[in-house]
């Protein structure tokens, strides 16, 4: 079960004609994608297209209603892979991931689809993880369109457009026999919003269909002579039939006014934003109701040349808003007019920042630089943004807030295998971390700061694959569960396998793909009615040929530092994996809370655990917040009037995982941490043996109370 | 062209605060209201902890049907102009202001609670930053400033934080729909309804009440502060004491003194009190001359730390503090545990053959720190960590046990090497004070360094130990009572003593530049 459940949502998707649909735009991707009559969907999950994995996971009811079969791939390259079917057969398929890493990896099959063609429409569906929030490097997938020949839409971010833009790609994709990518960016992927929805579609043509009456066109797979005659196709017929379709069906439009020196030419993804900048410079109104001629380009590859050319043809300078670099799409403008001898100056990146997001200040600002040089009178009266601040004063706040890097969440089981491996460090000295992706990679934040690179998903054994040689210490390599499934299990375990590798590779298995949202994976151990689960990462470990395996459960700090030291001391020569084990804390708490509190409220006996500190035995020195950083694990003030530093505090966020404690166990810290068990709905024994040892107790504290008020100092001096 | 523009609201908060219930109730609000409503969210990874902004736009939907056309509203707020913005931490208001969210237009409703960002807790002294820039710039830059303590409002409540600064919007008039539209959201929401509206109800109140205003949190007492008039009389056996500190040292200096002695005593006991008096007055006797300008500064700070000294922490005092009465009552509050609920409480204790070396006798201690064998064995004896189950009757007394072990202490290793240890220092005190008077006070509170049990202890005595070591190299620095200071504040910034070190190898090239 995923971190977020749709179940709600879902039923919306059964809604038809005439009624309003509302949700999140990745929700209406799925609404339109049913609307437009998919066979199958595939994809793998991360932000900022989870959620529609999610739905479509929870939504298996309906889609079965529909005969669209859903596949939560194994990887993007897996879900690529699966858009073959729409090679020989007139049906309908998505796929989706998360971009640009996500289309790295699905690049291979991706390049080949690009080249077979395809018969039945092909919609890769990509969510940009470009700017604020993002976690991956910042790159566009626009080249991967380039480079394969394949169709990119970048529709405006409202839901009808973003509805009209998947089903308007599949009807493009099957006219020019080429597969089509929709490009998201994150904030459209999680913007709510509303749209009109239509019926349902049931493909006529099914995935059954297909397998009961195989059909097979040599020509169509990729292996000499057809490759050669698949480059020409793409030329010859592909690309024309893409740019009439285009054309025909005014994909891209002409909006704002037709007259005026300068006009502006946008990616239809920023179109919103442009318009608020214009908005903000007297320029337009709510309604994006403008003079300034905009041609909004809601397909950014391939480019209709004759279009670009009308619209540059009267204008003295054209402003190209293209967000990231490199700036494709102003080489090629620039392309277009220098092939048709039109002079019109083209602006671009020369009044944008070359790299970044094109947030609403960089766009107000571009777009006023632009009409200032080219067409002043535009911008004369524009209001000038004041500062809300004086520098100083601004400075101060800027000294003071401090940052706030993404951490563990409390109770985390990944947080005591770093603990742990802090403190082995400690003791035997520090080693080479190689990281891969996944929550655990919050490790080379502050508190642990420990791990050198992060090579990709599933890659973080083979990030340290070079290191496999004599030396008198040895590597680090981590790994989680859903990157090990994704391909790490051969990229790294068989890698290390058969290259002899002597270094060391701790698996985190929470049980969930957690960062990208607790979906389930193969070695989950929750029961999945649609997938199969329960499939132990160490028995596939062992298969790839390991013999030094480990299971230790994370929260055991203690036997976590001392299998760490083993793997990394032993005289064992080979491959040494330790699986790192306990449940995603975020999904146990959704689980057991629930079930938790019925009990209680039940009248069931209930032991609740969590974790305190005495503040008058904690000393401020807060080495247990280094070696822990759990949110619950936090600061307040010295209850001594005598001391000045701030004690340690576990606040009421605790789930009582116990970390801490072990921590302060293992680290030999300080005796300040308590467990506390609540009990709720006592036995009558645990009232009996509470009351006694109350008496008993009471009666000892009273006497020692006694003797204090004799030396007591009062309350006056 | 029209005037219809969209109402603009930005909703700052941690991952895992529950911004985005906030913004998923001012949606369905606006949309209840009669607005065209949008929002968006950049949650990724800053789910985990980071910050995250969610921000609405709320567009009258009565002008755009007049129109015939549905609005452009934006993807993120532009700097400037937005109409709300509702920062569920108080850190996180400063973030809206850093990136000029808050303009006169602005109404800036915010949390006044602190969440401490990992960077704060991880300082071995006090990382936690001032809030007072934050609130001066909110006044400066806000068209209009609301602050409380929502977390609180929300824990008394039951509620969620996001409950009370819903209820904070509705309050704050500052968009132009009723209560009860407000409180119809929550309950559509269908989830903990009765807290939430609590909650909701008491942010409501919080923000109507308050045009602008800074309600500053009250600072935790300090000695500094004066006394309050109580009502329970000092006992018998220590107002000698008392009267000797009054005779002794002068006026502004005895809250300190008292809190000091109140310490010793409590730690061992009233002939301690004496020995504490007696160690000071020393101190003050060079005071006497010097410091009756200053307020008498170093007594006041030699006061302050000796006690901490002379209280050291061992395994006595530990086991002691575990089992009072009032600690009881603390942790109770601590997990909020209910009225008459059994709680079980144990202990996380791990003590080494060290701590129990620093109770024995002088000569036994070094004898079995000394043999390696003789420390295994009785490492072997301790065993690990172990947990003491002090609300059982077994824990309880095996923790009061050890308390009672006081009796030992005055003849214990440990006590006579912190004897040595506070004997060096009040020697530096007396030597300094009369020509550097600021380093006398620092060398004073260098006792902060010194912290805790186990590894802990042994760190920051090597960092005191390491800095004092250069006592006389740092006095004859231009300024040595802020030099000293500094390398006080280089030894808390790391653990691995980078910082201290670094600082330490500047203070040796400045004295090869002065000579």
């Amino acid at each position: 079960m995923a971190e977020r459940s749709f179940a709600k949502e879902v039923e919306d998707l059964r809604i038809g004609a005439g009624e309003t649909f509302r949700g999140e735009g990745i929700l209406a991707v799925t609404k339109a994608l049913l609307q437009s009559g998919v066979s199958y969907v595939g994809g793998y999950q991360g932000a900022p297209i989870s959620h529609l994995m999610d739905v479509l996971s929870d939504a298996q009811d309906i889609l079965g209603e529909l005969k669209v079969h859903f596949e939560a791939s194994a990887s993007e390259a897996s879900a690529a892979a699966m858009l073959a079917a729409s090679v020989n057969y007139p049906l309908r398929g998505a796929v989706t991931w998360k971009s640009t890493v996500g289309t790295n990896v699905a690049s291979d099959a991706l390049s080949q689809l690009a080249s077979s063609g395809v018969k039945g429409g092909a919609l890769v569906i990509v969510g940009e993880d470009y700017g604020e929030g993002s976690s991956i490097m910042q790159e566009r997938s626009h080249a991967f369109a380039m480079k394969s020949q394949m169709w990119l839409l970048d529709p405006r971010p409202n839901l009808s457009a973003i509805v009209n833009s998947v089903e308007t790609g599949f009807q493009l994709s099957e006219a020019s026999n080429t597969p089509v990518m929709l490009e998201l960016r994150i904030r459209a992927c999680h913007v709510y919003g509303s749209f009109e929805a239509k019926d349902n579609v049931t493909p006529q043509y099914t995935l059954a269909d297909a397998m009961e009456n195989p059909a097979r066109d040599y020509s169509r797979v990729v292996l000499p002579p057809s490759n050669f005659v698949h480059e020409v196709e793409k030329i010859e017929n592909r690309w024309p039939a893409a740019i009439d379709f285009i054309k025909t069906h005014k994909l891209n439009e002409f909006l704002g006014g037709h007259k005026g020196k300068a006009g502006i030419i946008v990616q239809g993804g920023l179109y919103n934003t442009l318009i608020r900048a214009l908005e903000l410079l007297g320029l337009a109104n709510a309604y994006g109701e403008t003079h300034i001629p905009i041609y909004c380009l809601n397909v950014t590859y391939p480019l209709i040349d004759e279009e670009v050319k009308g619209f540059c043809l009267d204008k003295k300078a054209v402003l190209m808003i293209e967000e990231g670099q490199p700036e494709y799409l102003e080489q090629a403008v620039n392309s277009i007019l220098r092939n048709g001898d039109i002079q019109t100056k083209l602006v671009g990146k020369a009044v944008f920042p070359k790299a970044g997001e094109y947030t609403a200040d960089v766009m107000r600002e571009g777009v006023r630089t632009f009409f200032e040089k080219h067409e002043p009178k535009l911008v004369k009266h524009s209001p000038v943004t004041a500062k809300s601040l004086a520098p100083d004063m601004m400075q101060g706040v800027v000294e003071t807030v401090p940052q706030r890097p993404a951490g563990f969440c409390t109770g985390c089981p990944e947080r005591p295998v770093f603990s742990a491996m802090k403190q082995v460090q400690k003791d035997v000295g520090d080693f080479h971390v190689s990281c891969d992706i996944g929550c655990h990679l919050f490790s080379i934040l502050p508190p642990f700061d420990v791990g050198n690179t992060t090579m990709g998903y599933g890659l973080g054994w083979a990030g340290a694959s070079a290191f496999n040689t004599e030396a008198q210490k040895r590597t680090v390599s981590i790994m989680g569960d859903g990157g090990f499934w994704h391909n790490g299990l051969t990229s790294g375990v068989g890698n290390a396998v058969f290259n002899k590798n002597d270094n060391v590779l701790v698996i985190v298995d929470n049980g969930y793909a957690a960062a990208t949202g607790g979906q389930d994976i193969l070695s989950s151990r929750a029961f999945n009615k649609s997938k199969s689960t329960n499939n132990p990462i160490a028995k596939a470990v062992r298969g790839m040929g390991v013999t030094w395996l480990k299971e230790v459960h994370t929260y055991n700090i203690g036997e976590m530092k001392s299998v760490l030291k083993e793997a990394l001391t032993t005289k064992e020569v080979g491959p040494k994996v330790i699986v790192a084990q306990a449940e995603c804390m975020l999904n146990k708490q959704r689980r057991e809370k629930p079930i938790r509190n019925k009990a209680i409220a039940n009248g069931k006996r209930v032991v609740r655990p969590r974790f305190g500190v005495d503040p008058d035995t904690c000393t401020g020195d807060h080495a247990c917040i280094r070696i822990s950083g759990c949110p619950s694990l936090t600061l307040r003030d010295n209850p001594d009037p005598l001391k000045d530093d701030p004690v340690a505090w576990v606040n009421n966020d605790c789930v009582g995982c116990g970390v801490c404690g072990e921590n302060a166990h293992s680290a030999v810290l300080c005796p300040s941490f308590f467990r506390a068990d609540l009990i709720y709905n006592p036995s009558w024994w645990d009232k009996f043996m509470s009351g006694v040892r109350r008496a008993v107790i009471g009666s000892f504290q009273r006497g020692a109370e006694r003797r204090r008020a004799k030396v007591s100092f009062g309350d006056a001096t | 062209m029209s005037a219809a523009k969209a109402i603009k609201i930005a909703v700052t908060a941690m991952g895992g605060q529950g911004g985005g219930v906030l913004s998923g109730w001012i949606v369905k609000l606006g949309e209840q209201a009669g607005y065209i409503a949008q929002s968006t969210s950049v949650p990724g990874v800053a789910q985990r902890t980071g910050a995250t902004i969610y921000y609405v736009e709320l567009f009258p939907k009565s002008a755009a049907d007049e129109k015939g056309k549905a609005p452009v509203l934006a993807l993120m707020p532009a700097s400037g102009d937005v109409d709300i913005v509702v920062a569920a931490e108080f850190m996180e208001a400063g973030r809206a202001i850093m990136r000029q969210l808050v303009s006169k237009q602005t109404t800036l409703i915010a949390s006044s609670h602190r969440d401490y960002a990992i960077a704060e807790k991880i300082i071995m002294g006090d990382g936690r930053q001032e809030v007072t820039p934050i609130r001066e710039a909110a006044q400066e830059a806000a068209g209009r400033f609301i602050e409380a303590d929502m977390a609180q409002a929300a824990a008394e409540a039951g509620a969620v934080i996001s409950a009370v600064l819903f209820g904070a919007l509705a309050g704050s008039g500052a968009l132009p729909i009723g209560r009860e539209v407000f409180e119809e959201t929550i309950k559509a929401g269908g989830r903990a309804v009765a807290a939430n509206l609590r909650g909701f109800a008491s942010g409501y109140e919080i923000a109507s009440a308050q045009g602008q205003v800074n309600t500053h949190q009250q600072a935790p007492q300090r000695v500094e502060t004066d006394t309050i008039n109580g009502a329970t009389l000092p006992a018998p056996a220590v107002v000698p004491l008392l009267e000797r500190m009054k005779t002794d040292f002068p006026p502004e200096t005895h809250d300190v003194i008292r809190e000091g002695l109140m310490r010793c005593v409590d730690y061992q006991d009233v002939r301690y009190g004496y020995e504490y008096l007696d160690t000071l007055s020393e101190i003050h006797a060079v005071d006497k001359e010097h410091g009756a300008g200053r307020s008498y500064r170093l007594t006041k700070d030699a006061a302050k730390h000796l006690a901490l000294w002379m209280s050291y922490d061992d395994v006595v005092r530990v086991a002691d503090l575990k089992t009072r009465a009032s600690r009881f009552d603390r942790f109770r509050e601590d997990v909020r545990a209910e009225e008459g609920q059994i709680v079980d409480v144990s202990e996380y204790m791990h003590p080494r053959v060290e701590e129990v070396c620093d109770l024995l006798p002088p000569f036994l201690a070094r004898g079995i720190l000394k043999g390696k064998t003789r420390r295994k064995v009785m490492s072997a004896l301790l065993g690990g960590g172990r947990r003491v189950p002090t609300t059982k009757l077994r824990g309880f007394f095996l923790l009061r046990m050890i308390a009672n072990l006081h009796f030992m202490r005055r003849g214990s290793f440990r006590f006579a090497l912190e004897q040595t240890r506070v004997r060096q220092w009040g020697d530096w005190l007396r030597q300094y004070a009369p020509h550097e008077y600021d380093f006398a006070c620092e060398i004073a509170a260098m006792q902060r360094l010194i912290k805790g049990y186990g590894e802990t202890h042994q760190r920051s005595l090597a960092n005191y130990n390491r800095i004092m070591a250069r006592v006389e190299d740092i006095a004859v620095q231009p300024n040595p009572g802020q030099a000293l200071s500094a390398l006080r504040n280089a030894a808390l910034k790391d653990e691995h003593g980078a910082a201290l070190e670094t600082a330490l190898s500047q203070l040796s090239s400045n004295l090869q530049a002065a000579e």
